[in-house]
């Protein structure tokens, strides 16, 4: 009798083990090809191999200069603003050259202008980034063009990426920021709370052929374009300037250039 | 066999009405988590990772110290140890349900949590550290349960048993490595990019480990009828001496490269945990606790007349499970997040909310601990019978 209400209950659970495994099959050996609607850049995307940044800090001499930039992306990008420090959020903020550099460039006098200067500091959407590789759902990728982006609904907020970064580019919602945003962008997702979010170069601008926010709001302060593209503004300015990046040494390859 | 589990005396069952207390309250502030965010702990934008994630790496250094009974039993044939195995492989089991839910208390978006399958993705180490932990979860289930079971019946266990059991002990070395892995492979992360961080929390899983079943023995001893041997508790107590040894020793290795080469990003973090930094110290007086800790545990474990006398053994073995609790929980997650990229001090203190949903977890870890040890006890004690 024990025994085969043994065997009873045993094929049972193998029955409903048997009945998981469509759905699995399904989920993981898809036919990738197969009615899939096809997403593609729009006409007016613009379009890059290496999307670069380089900041012109000698333009950018006190806070009033880097304010209005940080505050056009977080505007446009429904960044909240908390009391609380350990909740707070940015994706671009400035800092003092020591801070910018440490690690790298250490110098124990600086020319004063520069040590006094407001350094921008963003997400460098590495060539080679850390957080992609540590990210276990690719809810952080790299894109074609170099950007590297976040999936916000996919994100399951273990905060691996936060860790991997090097440049503490990465912010967590610690609770949910609704309702500490004062106006909200219709335009861009809101997230919830439990995601990770950094900058993303304004990836949705580009795709409707404008440049990230910070850079229009710079007025030619910062050149942005194709690193590889000889014509690029972006890339004539490094040809003609010393540039500075952060923390080369890490091999992450950083794709934001300081001319100091 | 699970019969014996709801069986016993008074004591037995307030002992599990006390841990499901635990339990409920670290729920109910889990639900309050749940519902305002992970900004109920102390985490911030710095230190992104804090209790959770330091006792699920402590747990998991439990965990693998199981493998110390496996291994001299099942390899070397040390017959002494077949009465503690089961005991080793239920202390896994245990540790491992405590690491899997603090990993999932951690999580901003536990819903989320089958992403990690439905999007495999093998270049990411937490990626492995699910498979390893869920893994060395099931491979523990099913050899303890059924070695237990053949004993009761008095026969020897399944032979398709013995390559599990064989596979078992390098996968508890994996489930530490590959959490050392977790850590020791992002760049920029000064205080954990070294090599000997696995090594170093493998030596500290191997002192922490037998340092909690030589005191879960001595508990075993008091409260039932079956006695797990002096013998092994002996034999257990040597390899916590020598494994709390080798632990200080890597430490001393980690702060002579940082100090002799005195390259500032890996000597930042020693030096906040130790004398602190810009000001701020607050892990300063845990950390020397937990040398001290560690070096009684070393004086009263090396020492032959002291790990032969009951009293100084616990001691010593309480010195080592909380010395390592503090260097590697404690220390080792906040002191690798300290100074921040930026080379700024935000420090990290523990809310009262987590604290409570910490213990919680582990009220449920020793809830499963104390089922699978009373069916072990109650199997042993009817063998003997």
């Amino acid at each position: 009798m024990d025994i085969r209400r043994r065997r009873i209950l045993q094929l049972l659970g193998l029955s409903a083990a048997a009945l998981t495994v469509k759905p699995v099959y399904d989920a993981l050996a898809a036919d990738p090809g197969a009615a899939r609607p096809k997403l593609g850049p729009g006409r007016e995307q613009l379009r890059a191999k290496q999307w670069v940044m380089v900041i012109d800090t000698r333009r950018f001499a006190s806070e009033a200069d880097v304010e209005p930039l940080i505050e056009a992306c977080h505007r446009i990008h429904n960044v909240p603003r908390f009391e609380l420090k350990r909740w707070e959020i940015k994706w671009i903020w400035a800092t003092e050259y020591k801070h910018a550099f440490s690690g790298t460039s250490s110098d124990r006098f600086l020319a004063a202008a520069v040590e006094k200067r407001p350094f921008l500091v963003l997400c460098n959407q590495c060539e080679n980034p850390p957080c992609v590789r540590a990210c276990p759902t690719q809810a952080t990728f790299k894109r074609e063009d170099g950007i590297v982006m976040m999936d916000f609904h996919r994100c399951i907020g273990c905060r691996f990426c936060m860790a991997a970064c090097p440049f503490g580019a990465r912010s967590f919602n610690y609770t949910d920021p609704r309702p500490y945003l004062k106006h909200t962008n219709k335009l861009f997702p809101t997230r919830m709370k439990g995601v990770v979010e950094k900058c993303s170069f304004c990836a949705e601008r580009l795709a409707e052929g404008k440049r990230p926010a910070c850079v229009e709001a710079a007025g030619g302060k910062i050149a942005f374009g194709d690193l590889y593209d000889p014509s690029s503004e972006a890339h004539q300015w490094i040809r003609k300037n010393y540039t500075l990046r952060r923390k080369v040494n890490l091999g992450t390859e950083p794709a934001v250039y300081y001319i100091v | 066999m699970l019969e014996f589990a709801v069986k016993g005396s008074k004591r037995y069952f307030g002992w599990m009405i006390f841990l499901l207390g635990l339990i409920g309250v670290g729920f109910l502030v889990y639900l309050r988590q749940l519902d305002v965010g992970l900004g109920i702990t102390g985490m911030n934008r710095d230190v992104s990772w804090g209790f959770y994630i330091a006792n699920f790496t402590f747990l998991v250094g439990v965990a693998a110290g199981g493998v110390m009974v496996v291994l001299p039993y099942y390899l070397h044939d040390y017959k002494a140890y077949g009465k503690v195995t089961i005991l080793g492989e239920f202390l896994a089991i245990a540790s491992v349900v405590m690491c899997i839910t603090f990993i999932l208390v951690d999580l901003g978006q536990p819903m989320r949590v089958l992403n990690v399958l439905l999007y495999p993705t093998p270049h990411s180490v937490l990626f492995w550290d699910t498979i390893v932990l869920n893994g060395y979860l099931l491979l523990n289930l099913i050899i303890g349960w059924n070695v237990l079971e053949a004993e009761r019946n008095g026969v020897h266990y399944q032979s398709w048993l013995k390559p599990l059991i064989y596979l078992s002990i390098p996968w508890a070395i994996s489930i530490h490595t590959v959490t050392a892995y977790l850590y020791c492979g992002l760049p920029g992360r000064g205080f954990w990019l070294t090599a000997i961080l696995a090594p170093r929390f493998l030596s500290s899983a191997f002192a922490s480990g037998p340092a909690l079943l030589i005191l879960l023995c001595l508990i075993i001893r008091r409260v039932s009828h079956f006695d797990p041997g002096w013998k092994q508790i002996q034999s257990l107590a040597v390899t916590v001496a020598y494994a709390i040894c080798v632990n200080v020793f890597f430490f001393l290795c980690e702060v002579f490269v940082a100090f002799y080469s005195q390259i500032p990003e890996h000597m930042d973090h020693i030096k906040y945990l130790f004398v602190g930094l810009h000001g701020h110290g607050a892990y300063v007086p845990w950390m020397w606790t937990a040398m001290a800790l560690m070096a009684l545990g070393i004086i009263l474990l090396v020492n032959p007349v002291t790990r032969k006398n009951e009293g100084t053994l616990i001691v010593g073995c309480l010195a080592v499970f909380f010395g390592c609790w503090i260097d590697k929980g404690l220390g080792m997650i906040s002191g690798g997040f300290v100074p921040n990229p930026l080379h700024e001090v935000n420090e990290y203190i523990p809310t009262l909310l987590e604290g409570l949903i910490t213990i919680g977890v582990y009220g449920l870890g020793f809830f499963v601990l104390t089922v699978l040890y009373k069916i072990a006890i109650g199997v042993k004690e009817e063998v003997r019978a």
